[in-house]
């Protein structure tokens, strides 16, 4: 389990817009790598590229290569579909379907591909998901309440229950942080250091601490004027960002001085 | 030059404050007595014989006198408010006056002739006395309900293909376009289209139940799409990104995701249209025709409806007249209680089946 992925010269388009330019970046298999950079500076769009979720939006492609685990995830016999179901993702709004319990919301990506599972096989899923998803204490009695009921920490990591309750071999996490509470961030964070033991995990956050606590690589994006495309920085061990950056724009960055 | 300041008197600050944040207001029972004595004075003259224009008149100059009171007491901010409230509330009322006018007239008229004969009995050889609206009252459910099997399938496609498929393209906008130019057409001509495609196949003079129903379709579909439309669009794109990103594919996240969160919207949507289309008199009259006799065929011969039944018994009530028209307002008020019934059923769909927790 748990795949590597391998970037070189990606562009990413909207249109004839490009907004994310000539990205490189090895991520390494079972590491937290996180995205940090400036709002517009293409970090989400990257990240949505890895697992084509881009591809929503009209008029959006891309050129260039990503390789995970050596296959072109952009070669004309990759299925979308199937890519998603390889690798996972995790919104920055906590997004549990309405219609459907705590218990559903967790299985939504077997029973939406109307897969038939033994009872006692879905039970397991779901509390197996729900206790690395740090959830499963809150909420083991009332699996079949609806799933908007939940408070919003509870929601996303019930979302990152749904992500990885399909088994991904990746999981891509979009801010997952910026609409929570000190307190279901920590949970987070600690949930996405047990979960790196057994995923890749891409994160793209604001929270620059949070960048140092959870990542092991730290990639800085950012962009050099308004309609300029963004671009990758710089890439390395997270200490090294922190403390000793080559560039000058990711140390102001880091400390705050931008702009 | 000297400037006068006036003197600042110790103690009287507070007196100051009092006054800008106090001011004298109407008695809290204040509006309830203008109103009531408004009402009062309307009753009387009403019942001493003056018309009811006059009277309801009368009630609305007396409620004016609350502003009046008002400007005197409160000052002109306040006054002006109590203005448009009187204002506001005697549109409302002016509204409410044709629908409860329309319920009263049609249930006084026509409870008298319900009764078990009434919804269970045809008009076939009656004269006179006695009979019921059992033949309209099938043909009515049968062709409406033939024309929701119809239009409901095309509709909702149709909106889940301008929502979900068209991405705005220019097929999409011609769509949008000709639904709404649909929207407004006139019955009348939805039964002459459905007449002249009719005649195409059975020749000259065909009248056929089914006919009714793909003209009444006509006049569903446009509502259909357009409620449906709406009703999709509010469906929040993160669940679909949130589907996508599971790896379910596009018609799965239609049809497992995306139609169930939006389900509620479209029934009631569904029961509107319904609810739009039962009542329609001018397609039936040309293509479902009249009967006296009960027909369950929509494929063979003419049908009654109950709206083109209350419009034949007025039209020619025969003699005495008084019986075929007090069959005519119980028609009328059957299909009043079909669409309260529709609506009702709407209500409790919506309840039921919008997401849970969102109530």
């Amino acid at each position: 389990m748990a795949k590597s992925i391998d970037v070189s010269d990606l562009n990413i388009y909207y249109g004839d817009f490009l907004a994310v330019e000539d990205v490189t970046i090895p991520i390494a298999a079972k590491s937290v790598t996180a995205f940090i950079g400036p709002s517009g500076c293409g970090k989400s769009t990257f990240l949505r590229s890895l697992n084509r979720m881009h591809e929503v939006i009209r008029g959006a492609r891309v050129e260039g290569k990503v390789l995970i685990d050596g296959q072109d995830l952009y070669g004309a016999d990759m299925d979308p579909v199937n890519v998603r179901r390889m690798i996972g993702m995790v919104f920055q709004r906590p997004n549990p379907f309405p219609t459907m319990s705590i218990y559903d919301n967790v299985l939504a990506g077997q029973k939406l591909n109307s897969k038939r599972m033994k009872k006692s096989e879905s039970d397991d899923i779901v509390e197996r998901s729900l206790r690395s998803a740090g959830l499963w204490a809150e909420v083991k009695d009332r699996l079949d309440r609806p799933g908007s009921g939940l408070s919003g920490g509870q929601q996303q990591r019930l979302c990152i229950a749904r992500a990885i309750s399909v088994e991904p071999e990746i999981l891509l996490m979009d801010e997952p942080c910026s609409a929570l509470d000190p307190i279901s961030t920590s949970v987070i964070e600690d949930l996405i250091h047990e979960l790196k033991s057994q995923y890749t995990i891409v994160i793209v956050t604001h929270n620059m601490q949070q960048a140092a606590r959870v990542s092991d690589e730290t990639a800085f994006f950012n962009l050099s004027g308004v309609g300029k495309p963004g671009r990758l920085i710089e890439v390395g061990r997270t200490e090294t960002i922190f403390s000793n950056p080559t560039d000058p724009a990711t140390e102001a960055y880091i400390q705050g001085r931008f702009g | 030059m000297t400037t006068t300041l006036s003197p600042q008197t110790p103690g009287s600050g507070p007196l100051d404050v009092q006054q800008e944040l106090y001011g004298a207001q109407l008695p809290s029972w204040g509006s309830k007595a203008v109103v009531g004595l408004a009402l009062v004075v309307g009753a009387a003259l009403y019942l001493t014989g003056t018309n009811l224009v006059l009277a309801a008149l009368a009630v609305w100059v007396v409620s004016l006198g609350l502003p009046v009171w008002s400007v005197v007491v409160e000052g002109r901010r306040k006054a002006t408010d109590r203005l448009v409230t009187v204002l506001v509330t005697s549109a409302f009322a002016l509204a409410m006056f044709p629908l409860v006018s329309i319920l009263y007239t049609v249930i006084s008229k026509g409870t008298k002739v319900l009764s078990a004969e009434f919804f269970t009995y045809s008009m076939r050889n009656v004269v006179g006395e006695g009979g019921g609206i059992y033949q309209a009252l099938v043909g009515t459910l049968l062709i409406t309900g033939a024309a929701a099997v119809i239009s409901i399938p095309i509709g909702i496609f149709a909106a889940i293909y301008l929502v979900e498929y068209a991405d705005g393209n220019r097929l999409s906008r011609w769509i949008r376009f000709l639904v709404d130019v649909m929207t407004g057409i006139p019955s009348i001509v939805a039964g002459l289209f459905a007449y002249a495609l009719f005649v195409v196949f059975f020749g000259e003079g065909v009248r056929m139940g089914i006919g009714g129903s793909v003209a009444l379709s006509v006049l569903m579909i446009p509502v259909l799409v357009r409620s449906t439309e709406e009703m999709l669009k509010l469906v929040p794109n993160e669940l679909r990104e949130a589907s996508y990103a599971l790896g379910v594919p596009k018609w799965r996240t239609v049809a497992k995701v995306v139609l169930p969160t939006a389900l509620a919207g479209i029934v009631t949507g569904i029961t509107l249209a319904i609810a739009r289309v039962i009542g329609e008199t001018a397609p039936l009259l040309i293509i479902a025709g009249a009967t006296d006799s009960v027909n369950f065929n929509l494929f063979d011969g003419r049908m009654a409806t109950l709206p083109v039944f209350a419009y034949q018994s007025i039209r020619s009530p025969g003699i005495p007249p008084e019986f075929s028209i007090d069959r005519a307002w119980g028609a009328a008020l059957t299909l009043l209680l079909i669409v309260m019934l529709l609506n009702l059923i709407a209500r409790l769909v919506s309840y039921f089946f919008s997401p849970k927790g969102e109530r």
